[in-house]
């Protein structure tokens, strides 16, 4: 396929690995040290890394931490628990991307909801379900609208269109989420170690460069905005050791040919139409962060499924026994998570992490060495047994 | 959800709706072009431009230059990484 195929040719993967390698002697790095950490905060990237293997033509003084970015994946159980009563209402079709049929929530997913009789629709796009409301007159269709900057221009233009077209029976249940706050929390925390971070390519391509700048300008860490093909990742790893070589920390845009500078006017133009910031959003695993989710604005709530169905904002702890908020920064991997691969699997999630295929737990379980994972944790346990009693 | 997927965009259905078809990997869809239209990209102008498509929105228009730059640079570093092994190599007929 163009613009994708010549993005995953080995030979060029070599030829970068062999530039990280390269920089080792520049950057300082002593064997046996603790390696550079760079997280990759979008989910997508996550899931390129583990697809094409990254992780393994990588030399062991790097280390990518699987970051927050997964919209599907921080969705909190009360969300959930919200989605499916909505859609056990008799005169409902409930619309969704199909990423988020299989996330539990306390008592049910959409799928089992699905299955138990209520009429749960997967759409490819937001306007598939406004044309679902435009045949089906007499029922009332629901969009559960979820992700972050990326995703928000197509609802925003949705509800817009349905309001121009006077479409009264579609609303948008609202469950978007902003990126720079988020990053802000992981940058907060005060176990975070992370040495520089790779930006999400698509979410750049609606907010453009700058909203990054804090990151280089106040945490002084390098950012490199990526794109998803295992070469533009292997790219900007090296872009970001590049930049801790030379010690500079800068903003740079690694995917040039779809992130202009200043994103995109018209889709920022549609989500400040349509949303507003929220005080506070609830993530699984990250807990409440502030400003880190929008709402419909008042003009629309014609559109908004919380106020035509007075869906009330439930509190639903995450199940004690998980750990993905150290995970997600990066203070424990995947496989340490007491949990992984036992009483958490793709099959019966219990945390965040492991429910889509672009939770960094789901993706160490697919492509990663169980036993092995699992038999080096049991070492970790009984290392920490011993300095214990030592 | 999350990726976008080439298109090339192969005719215009509706101006006022800003819907268009696009090939998306031998699919044809309708596709929203809201987000790369403007006064200098008339809906009309559109036909045969490659597009990031994303939950049928067409996100970004996509920059052959830029891809090229990209391209280049990463042919560059092949070629490099090519001379490198060849000297590597070289040393090591000399030194049996």
């Amino acid at each position: 396929m163009k613009y994708v195929d010549e993005f995953r040719d080995p030979a060029k993967a070599k030829a970068l690995i062999s530039q990280i390698n390269g920089l080792k002697e520049k950057l300082g790095i002593k064997d046996g040290a603790m390696p550079i950490q760079l997280m990759e905060f979008c989910g997508g990237h996550t899931h390129t890394i583990f697809r094409y293997g990254i992780e393994p033509m990588l030399p062991d003084w790097v280390e990518m931490i699987h970051g927050p970015g997964c919209p599907v994946c921080v969705l909190p159980m009360g969300r959930v628990d919200n989605c499916v009563e909505l859609a056990e209402r008799p005169e409902v079709i409930f619309t969704t991307f199909g990423d988020a049929m299989r996330v539990p929530g306390s008592k049910k997913s959409l799928l089992q909801a699905k299955a138990d009789g209520a009429d749960v629709r997967m759409t490819y796009s937001p306007m598939d379900a406004l044309e679902l409301a435009k045949r089906n007159p007499m029922r009332e269709v629901i969009f559960f609208g979820l992700g972050f900057e990326t995703t928000m221009p197509s609802t925003a233009l949705t509800v817009i269109q349905a309001k121009n077209q006077g479409i009264k029976n579609f609303s948008l249940f609202c469950n978007h989420i902003t990126t720079v706050p988020t990053i802000k929390a992981v940058l907060d925390s005060p176990d975070m170690r992370i040495d520089g971070f790779l930006a999400p390519g698509h979410v750049s391509m609606v907010v453009g460069e700058r909203p990054f700048d804090f990151i280089a300008d106040v945490y002084h860490k390098p950012i490199v905005i990526t794109g998803f093909e295992p070469l533009d990742i292997l790219q900007s790893i090296w872009m970001v050791l590049s930049q801790l070589a030379e010690k500079r920390c800068t903003v740079e845009n690694q995917y040039a040919r779809i992130v202009p500078p200043n994103g995109n006017p018209a889709a920022l133009n549609a989500m400040a139409k349509v949303f507003e910031l929220r005080e506070f959003f609830e993530w699984r695993g990250l807990g409440s962060i502030d400003h880190s989710g929008v709402k419909m604005r008042e003009e629309y709530q014609d559109f908004d499924a919380e106020v035509k169905f007075a869906v009330p904002l439930l509190k639903i702890a995450d199940p004690k026994s998980c750990q993905c908020g150290e995970v997600v920064k990066g203070v424990l991997r995947p496989w340490e998570c007491k949990i992984f691969g036992g009483a958490c699997t793709p099959e019966t999630p219990m945390g965040a992490l492991m429910v889509s295929s672009e939770g960094a737990c789901a993706a160490y379980y697919s492509f990663g060495d169980i036993p092995q994972l699992l038999a080096k944790r049991e070492q970790q346990i009984k290392i920490n047994i011993k300095d214990k009693s030592a | 959800m999350c990726l976008g997927i080439p298109g090339q965009i192969i005719e215009i259905i509706d101006e006022k709706l800003m819907q268009a078809k696009v090939d998306v990997a031998g699919i044809k869809r309708p596709v929203n072009i809201e987000c790369i239209v403007d006064e200098q990209h008339p809906p009309q102008k559109c036909i045969g431009d490659w597009v990031l498509v994303h939950v049928g929105f067409a996100m970004s228009r996509i920059d052959a230059d830029e891809a090229q730059r990209t391209l280049d640079l990463l042919q560059e570093l092949e070629e490099y990484q090519e001379e490198v092994e060849a000297i590597k190599s070289s040393q090591k007929e000399l030194e049996t």
